[in-house]
């Protein structure tokens, strides 16, 4: 087993780490959210009041009707928000508790089996982090088995809690059987669990470091950074398990482990619950908090709505920051960040080399930003754009000292390019 | 609280349709000088750390403050040195404040009007650059330059050197020691020769700075002792003089992470290289004398005008520590050459980033040929 040490990087110590203690949530909705999705043109197949199943098309993707969402719970479609121009904010579903699902044993192609139950776009390609195509060949596909970000939960405890190994190892050989190229198991030093596979393109790395070596883009660099015209996929632990259930029972399963975490959660810990779930009866919300699915550095602020995303395994709850403080600016801080202000205006780029301590990348970060910012293809490209996702410039994003949008930019250069070359 | 409650009744004055709305960055100016304000985050990461632009360049003028203290009482000090008469400490610094206050009231007056017409102008929010770039102006002169001088060549620092660019940030060349220049060219009687470091000198007192000595011909035996340049009781601009004073500032911005120790360690490689090959004096009198360690710390490591990328810091500040010494010492006009070199260096900063990310590009589009080649 090969060892990768990622030396730049930042650990950003947050109060409201889980428990390791898990208990069962089952939900009273669910929502599937075509937001949560890069790209995706949602076209309806239910109406409210529709009775579904557990892997009951909700909606496919209009760009390729070969990718279809499908329902993590059996009842009846109580709502389907939409937002301006009437766009498909979310399709929620109540749950009958009678946990129904349709049974995919019958599909062989293991490729068909994955589309048809709707646990595909657990797949996510790179560049661009949409929904990988199926008619691709992927040069080799990622799966990162640990998360470094703050406040992660911590895979090993979720495996071994609810003995996930069989299901795990079969994913992982349902992932070899994708791909021409490798399929890189990215373990953290204390993983308990170990890969056991008769595939031959599997290939098990440990990493060791502080934030990012946990962040899938960090480890698709040090192993075999994404060239112009390449694709590979990736997926996290969790979508492993889901896809090796689906090939062990032939159904889809769409329970999630998550934890809640953050210092606006009281007694944070591990809940057993489903992909989308609505989670207002487990986090007893403070006034003036925000509700984050998945971590601070990347989450989606969902205070709104409070439905789990499609691929977070991890809430988040912190006290906002609307607060004025006199002089604050000139204050020394020794204590941790714990809010949400953005602890100072919007400025020029004045400061240099502040990224660079960050960002494990063979990259120039400011070059990149700035080339996004004027939104010059042929310069993006020259400096690493297909490399990155907006999510590996994260912890840039929260030490500049300008306060400047940087996973917005990125992300925006990124979509720039889909849209002029795709 | 009392002031916040006044300052949210008056804001709806300062924004769009508001009697003062055309004074909208001037109030924000001060409102986020009292206050950091409520905003929150709205896309990307949910939680931001506490260093702002407010907060790194203040840290700027506090790693000055040492400079400042210092400079203020060797002013009074070399005074009276030069008349001979003997006085109390608090005597020495007062007649160095009588000396400062002008100069500091007329860098900040002339170029913060200056950046807050520019920002009202722009509709922006006022930007802190001014905060350190009018700290460094006076310390970076000799004591008795005309505060009309001053005035001028602030504006045309400001003006010439940044607003033209689009403000802090944007600027190619470092505006104070621009300013400085600007003063250097234009009246150089007053700016260098062996009269203009002591303020109110007596007339028969030498006055020459140690570089002045040597550049006119003097040799190290004509030098005050290393102590004396190392502690600073000797003439020159207000804020050089003492090595002190400068390591305690630098040191603290190295430690806050704001200075670049990269471009500090290749200055200095730069310049004991340089003097080693071509200077008659031993080198670590380069170091001391004159304002090679001020601008190594305060000027050199700016990083608007910097090189921007890790590898071009060691090459800009290696350069600037050369062609500093290379001027001094072969260059028959100016005995000093640290200004000089800065700005040149400054000039070529962008050069030397558009070659370093070059070789990055080569590498990448190297990988991808070979890669396309392993296709096929």
């Amino acid at each position: 087993m090969d060892k990768i040490k990622i030396r730049k990087g930042l650990d950003i110590h947050l109060d409201g780490k889980a428990i390791k203690q898990l208990e069962v949530f089952e939900p009273r909705f669910c929502a599937l959210k075509p937001t949560d999705f890069i790209g995706v043109l949602p076209k309806l197949h239910v109406a409210e009041g529709d009775d579904v199943k557990i892997g009951t098309v909700l909606f496919h993707d209009k760009n390729n009707e070969k990718i279809v969402f499908t329902s993590p719970i059996s009842g009846k479609v109580k709502a389907i928000v939409r937002g301006e121009k009437r766009a498909i904010l979310a399709v929620v579903v109540e749950n009958d508790g009678k946990n129904e699902a349709i049974d995919f044993s019958s599909v062989n192609n293991p490729i068909e089996k994955m589309l048809q139950s709707g646990v595909w776009p657990m797949l996510r390609q790179r560049p661009f982090a949409t929904i990988a195509n199926p008619d691709d060949k992927p040069k080799h596909i990622f799966v990162s088995m640990f998360d470094t970000a703050p406040l992660a939960p911590d895979n090993n405890f979720i495996i071994s809690e609810t003995s996930q190994e069989t299901s795990l190892q079969i994913g992982i050989n349902v992932l070899s059987k994708l791909t021409d190229g490798n399929v890189y198991i990215n373990v953290c030093k204390d993983m308990s669990w170990r890969v056991s596979t008769d595939a031959k393109n599997v290939v098990v790395t440990e990493f060791e470091g502080p934030h990012p070596a946990g962040s899938i883009g960090t480890q698709i660099n040090a192993l075999a950074p994404i060239n112009k015209g390449e694709k590979v996929w990736y997926c996290y632990t969790q979508d492993v398990i889901t896809i090796g259930k689906l090939f062990l029972t032939g159904k889809y399963d769409s329970t999630r482990i998550i934890s809640t975490t953050g210092s606006a959660v009281k007694n944070p810990h591990y809940y057993q619950t489903r992909i989308g779930a609505d989670i207002t009866p487990i986090l007893n919300i403070e006034d003036n908090a925000r509700v984050i699915s998945g971590n601070v550095l990347t989450g989606t602020n969902i205070t709104s709505d409070k439905c789990l995303c499609f691929h977070d395994s991890q809430v988040t709850v912190i006290p906002e920051g609307n607060k004025y403080k006199m002089f604050g600016w000139l204050k020394p801080v020794f204590k941790r960040v714990n809010d949400t202000n953005t602890n100072g205006d919007t400025r020029p780029y004045i400061m240099t080399g502040q990224f660079e301590k960050v960002f494990p990348f063979d990259i120039y970060p400011m070059q990149l930003i700035k080339a996004c910012l004027i939104k010059d293809i042929e310069q993006m490209e020259e400096l690493g754009i297909y490399e990155v996702d907006a999510e590996d410039f994260a912890l840039c994003e929260f030490i500049d000292p300008s306060k400047t949008q940087i996973q917005q930019i990125i992300r925006e250069g990124l979509e720039f390019i889909r849209k002029e070359t795709c | 609280m009392g002031l916040r409650n006044y300052i949210d009744k008056t804001k709806p004055n300062f924004e769009e349709g508001g009697k003062f709305a055309k004074f909208h960055s001037t109030f924000e100016a001060f409102e986020t000088f009292l206050y950091t304000p409520n905003r929150v985050t709205t896309s990307g990461t949910h939680i931001r750390n506490y260093v702002d632009m407010k907060r790194s360049l203040i840290y700027v003028v506090f790693a000055l403050i040492p400079c400042f203290l210092f400079g203020t009482w060797n002013i009074g000090y070399q005074h009276f040195l030069s008349l001979g008469q003997d006085v109390t400490f608090w005597q020495t610094v007062g007649y160095g404040l009588l000396k400062i206050i002008p100069l500091y009231l007329v860098s900040y007056i002339v170029g913060l009007a200056i950046e807050f017409t520019f920002a009202e102008i722009r509709h922006e929010d006022v930007n802190e650059g001014y905060f350190v770039t009018g700290f460094l102006i006076p310390l970076i002169m000799p004591v008795d330059v005309p505060l009309w001088m001053l005035a001028i060549a602030v504006a045309f620092a400001v003006i010439i050197g940044k607003e033209v660019f689009g403000g802090s940030g944007m600027n190619a060349v470092n505006p104070a020691l621009l300013a400085r220049a600007f003063l250097f060219f234009s009246y150089p009687s007053k700016m260098t020769g062996d009269s203009v470091w002591i303020a109110e000198k007596a007339d028969a007192y030498s006055g020459a700075t140690p570089l002045g000595t040597i550049f006119n011909g003097g040799s190290v035996n004509d030098l005050p002792s290393l102590m004396d340049m190392f502690v600073g009781t000797i003439p020159g601009s207000i804020g050089e003089t003492s090595k002190i004073a400068i390591l305690i500032g630098g040191i603290f911005l190295i430690i806050t992470g704001i200075a670049s120790l990269r471009i500090i360690i290749a200055t200095f490689l730069g310049a004991i290289v340089m003097s080693l090959m071509i200077s008659d004096i031993p080198f670590y009198y380069h170091l001391l004398m004159g304002g090679f360690m001020f601008g190594t710390f305060f000027m050199a490591t700016d990083p608007v005008t910097a090189a921007q990328t890790n590898p071009g810091k060691w090459i800009y500040g290696f350069l600037i520590g050369a062609i500093a010494i290379l001027i001094r010492v072969a260059n028959p006009g100016y005995p000093e050459g640290m200004m000089l070199a800065i700005l040149l260096m400054n000039v070529f900063a962008p050069l030397i980033d558009w070659c370093v990310v070059a070789v990055n590009i080569r590498k990448r589009k190297k990988r991808w040929a070979t890669a396309e080649r392993r296709a096929k």
